[in-house]
């Protein structure tokens, strides 16, 4: 049933798996612990020029402890669901926190949060996607392909869609206990062109994003299909035959669908405080936000305000509460160019000396312990802003671009390269082809200080990546953003083919 | 309790309607921990239990093949993990690549109990961060360490009864000292005798050389390699060489003929890039795993043997990632993916330290990071050099250089190369929580292209 918690989940022993670990951490004289029970539900399909490829569908469920005792983590997950488990998974992660404490350094703190006793939230959706049969997902894609197919210009379609269904359930000493059902969908459809004469191939993916809603998304719900198929076969035409960019300074005109990749990298990430406080230095890479530029940092030009938030309807990282019993909170990281806030767990406020953490933590199953990850962030639209129309009308020589594709930033969230999955050249305030082997390439400040227009909320898509990794050992989570199409003036655009640029 | 192999056998039983019928268990013990700014902050130890079960269905459409997971307690779950996959094998459209399971076989270690490990196996890693954070001054480590036993039991119908112990160790350390950093990571089936103190006190040796900090202009500079960077590039040119994506068009392997481009020399060393399940430092499976169907694997030939496979012999390219189908396909021999890969060149290989001796002018590279795909159809991969781009003059590092952005292919770097070093067990850094089995040498590339500067530090 839509909007309630799977009955089988909520048939878990979960009060008495919550019992069994929690008495004994208090017994043991831990300051904090929790118990989180995790079902991860996740399924493929994947359909090649109307054959299936793949079908496949996977669901883990497992417990884990984790305990805060004498300053220092423990964490433990087992996969047996017995209270007998459960406390010996408490014994593992005090053993292992003392270990830990033995080693030294600075006590661990959390920022307090209240007790929530017995709540419940779920992500609305209508059809779930494991209710869908085999045959009824396969078809759908295979229809997808043979309408692509049709087209002289598509060689080849690779349709697939996953989903994801995740029940946990969160006890801790404090006395909150949340029980939470969030489903997610992303369908993406990539069709190959070919060259007429030279062979050479290219690719072309649907910008439809990953999102927070059952099998209807498919159907159209949230997302025009047909309209986006529909389009691909002349786009694709069009970029198989597009000579190479030719490499210099430009005005790009972004639409959404690439631009939150990008703030995502270089906004997202970059404002995450355990990264401030160099936790990710050797993994994932630190931040230039140093935790004292809260409040002075100049981040961009002053059309930009980002907001965090884990509440956008049908947001990836939208949720009642987070995997520490936090509440799902909604609050500004950058306002007006200035960076002013960050994303927080309870750890990292109470180190920020802030009275509450901001809800971020999160594990992606029962075998991972909770890190700060990033919430949904967005980037607002102009008040009554102009269309997308209107602001390349505005560019005399540029490119507007759509799609989001590679990308890859420094470990400070600095320099960066994007890529999309098209570039079209803009001359005198008109679309005049498609460009290939384009990318761009900046300085995170210096990138959002040329922000120089901002479309309107007509323009504004909340896209977003369901497999975005961090921690060691890393982990997938999946977070949206939400923004309008922008203008960037004057950023380099390289020539990746090879030639020197 | 019943071992694993016992309940695979009782699941075996529940077959119904299916023709065939695959279990694959897997069962992980693992415990890591993590540091920075010279503290730990997170460990773990973790138990997981994972239950694959194919279904296979032969009729007149095709074969239909029935794929579901199951992870966590075993408990009375498996008859209907066998059902539901009998389900999906009865409801999906047959599946292009589908076939019977391989002949059976078994492996002599069938009946051998499952692995483990614990947070015990850091009893010498914990002094020994203890001491390394002790003697660090004003030096930061920042590092993880982590042990994973994965033993998996393969059975089926057909009578496969495979099983494989994977006990793999993970060291990853970075020092810093104000803008200056050094890295290593240390790929082995455990850390056992591995000297925390010592390895800290290398790379602090190397934050603290005396030396000036260097600019220089984006532009082609002559570049070593270490074997942890050419590690990260192998691993992806090895996860590109699947024959089904060349076959698609969507790769650098594709030929716009159909043809894969077997035979074909990619360079002029004489470079061999193989896999080795028996290699003497770092075994893997000697069976095919697949717990799913991609571009490199299908699920319905797991159970295959793996041998010892040249995918490069000597600067051509001899072999692609094959399943059963796409070999029979392409009439090309059967070459499945196996879980470790070397690269060497011809014997008398100089050392690193020979290179950096033997170099005039150029970059000695520590590791990369943020490697993505720009363009498949070439093997273009934008990345990031990361803690430590050195500068060679007359044989000696006379200084440190900042970070670079490049824009290369491995497969036109394995082409522009001019030496090979002494292949050593080395860590893919950026990959190394998905594939750590790799021996790889440093190479000298003449003409690297740094695309741009990049100011972290």
């Amino acid at each position: 049933m839509p909007d309630e918690i799977d009955d089988s989940f909520l048939a878990l022993p979960l009060a008495r798996l919550a019992d069994a670990a929690l008495s004994r951490a208090r017994d043991r004289g831990a300051r904090y612990a929790a118990l989180r029970v995790q079902r991860v539900r996740s399924g493929r399909t994947v359909v090649y020029d109307g054959a299936l490829r793949a079908s496949e569908e996977e669901t883990e469920t497992g417990l884990a402890v984790r305990v805060l005792h004498r300053g220092a983590w423990g964490f433990a997950a087992v996969p047996e669901l017995t209270p007998e488990s459960a406390a010996r998974a408490c014994d593992d992660a005090l053993a292992l926190a003392r270990a830990c404490a033995d080693v030294g350094g600075m006590p661990v703190a959390l920022a307090p949060e209240p007790a929530y006793a017995a709540v419940t939230w779920t992500s609305p959706y209508r059809i779930n996607p494991f209710d869908v049969p085999d045959s009824e997902r396969a078809e759908l894609l295979s229809h997808w392909c043979a309408r692509l197919l049709a087209h002289d210009s598509v060689a080849h379609v690779l349709a697939r869609a996953s989903a994801a269904q995740e029940n946990t359930y969160y006890a801790d000493l404090g006395g909150t206990s949340v029980t939470q059902q969030r489903v997610r969908v992303h369908p993406q459809v990539l069709a190959v062109g070919r060259h007429p004469r030279d062979g050479g191939t290219q690719t072309l993916r649907t910008v439809a994003p990953p999102v927070a809603r059952g099998w209807e998304y498919l159907h159209g719900e949230g997302w025009d299909w047909a309209g986006e198929l529909a389009g691909l076969p002349a786009h694709l035409a069009e970029k198989v035959q597009a000579p190479p960019a030719r490499p210099g300074r430009y005005d790009l005109v972004i639409d959404p669908s690439q631009l939150w990749l990008t703030i995502h990298e270089s906004v997202g990430h970059a404002t995450e405080y355990d990264r401030a406080l160099g936790q990710e230095m050797s993994y994932a890479g630190g931040t230039f936000a140093t935790p004292e530029s809260a409040g002075r940092l100049r981040y961009g030009s002053a059309l930009m305000t980002v907001d965090a938030d884990r509440s956008a309807a049908h947001g990836l990282a939208t949720v009642g509460f987070d995997d520490e019993g936090v509440a799902a909170q909604s609050w500004p990281l950058i306002e007006e160019g200035v960076l002013v806030g960050f994303q927080h767990d309870r750890a990292s406020a109470a180190q920020a000396g802030l009275p509450r953490s901001s809800g971020c933590a999160y594990a992606e199953s029962y075998r991972h312990t909770p890190m700060a990850r990033m919430p949904n962030v967005s980037l607002r639209p102009a008040v009554d802003g102009p269309d997308t129309a209107a602001l390349i009308a505005g560019v005399t020589d540029g490119f507007y671009l759509a799609g989001s594709d590679s990308w890859s930033i420094d470990m400070r969230r600095r320099q960066f390269q994007f890529t999309a999955q098209r570039w079209h050249r803009i001359r005198n305030g008109r679309l005049a082809g498609q460009v290939s082997g384009a990318a761009y390439q900046a300085e995170t400040t210096a990138f959002w200080s040329s922000l120089c227009g901002l479309g309107g909320e007509g323009t504004w898509l909340l896209s977003g990546a369901d497999m975005c990794g961090k921690g060691q050992p890393v982990q997938a989570s999946a977070a949206s953003h939400g923004c309008p199409a922008a203008v960037f003036r004057g950023i380099d655009v390289v020539d990746t083919g090879g030639r020197d640029g | 309790m019943r071992g694993i192999q016992d309940v695979l056998e009782a699941a075996l039983r529940h077959r119904r309607d299916a023709d065939e019928l695959m279990l694959i268990a897997d069962e992980t013990a693992a415990a890591h921990v993590r540091w920075a700014g010279n503290a730990l902050t997170t460990n773990g130890s973790v138990r997981a239990r994972r239950v694959t079960a194919v279904a296979v269905r032969h009729a007149a459409a095709g074969v239909h093949v029935g794929l579901v997971g199951h992870g966590g307690a075993l408990g009375d779950d498996l008859p209907d993990l066998v059902r539901a996959a009998e389900r999906a094998a009865r409801d999906a459209p047959p599946a292009a690549d589908a076939a019977s399971l391989p002949a059976p076989w078994r492996t002599p270690s069938w009946a051998e109990p499952p692995g483990g490990t614990s947070a015990d196996a850091f009893r010498e890693v914990l002094p020994g961060l203890a001491d390394a954070f002790a003697a660090a001054g004003r030096r930061q480590l920042y590092g993880y360490a982590e042990h994973r036993v994965v033993t998996t039991c393969l059975a089926a119908s057909t009578g496969a009864r495979l099983r494989h112990l994977q006990s793999s160790g993970l060291f990853d350390l970075s020092v810093r000292d104000g803008d200056e950093s050094a890295w290593a990571g240390v790929t082995a089936p455990d850390l056992v005798k591995l000297d925390v103190p010592a390895l800290a006190a290398e790379l602090s040796a190397t934050v603290g050389r005396p030396g000036c900090r260097v600019e220089l202009p984006p532009g082609r500079y002559e570049v070593l390699l270490t074997p942890s960077c050419v590690a990260d590039l192998m691993l992806h040119l090895y996860l590109a060489a699947g024959a089904r994506g060349a076959l698609d068009g969507r790769t650098a392997f594709s030929r716009p003929d159909g043809r894969l481009p077997i035979g074909e020399r990619l360079t002029a060393l004489p470079l061999t890039l193989r896999s080795d399940p028996d290699h003497p430092l770092l075994p893997c499976a000697p069976f095919t795993v697949g717990r799913g169907t991609d571009d490199l694997t299908a699920v319905v030939d797991s159970g295959l043997p793996l041998r010892p496979t040249r995918w490069i012999d000597k600067g051509v390219l001899t072999a692609l990632v094959q399943t059963r189908h796409t070999a029979a396909q392409t009439g090309a021999p059967l070459t499945p993916m196996v879980d470790n890969l070397v690269l060497e060149g011809g014997p008398d290989a100089p050392s690193l330290p020979e290179m950096v001796r033997s170099t005039r002018r150029g970059l000695l590279l520590t590791s990369l990071w943020y490697l993505r795909d720009v363009d498949p159809a070439s093997l273009l991969l934008t990345g990031l050099t990361r803690d430590g781009v050195h500068l060679v003059e007359d044989g000696e590092i006379v200084g440190t250089v900042h970070n670079f952005r490049f824009n290369e292919s491995p497969l036109s770097l394995l082409a522009r190369a001019t030496e090979v070093g002494l292949p050593v067990p080395a860590l893919p850094r950026e990959w190394g929580d998905y594939f750590t089995r790799m021996v790889t040498p440093p190479l000298r590339v003449p003409d690297f292209l740094m695309s741009a500067v990049s100011p972290a530090t």
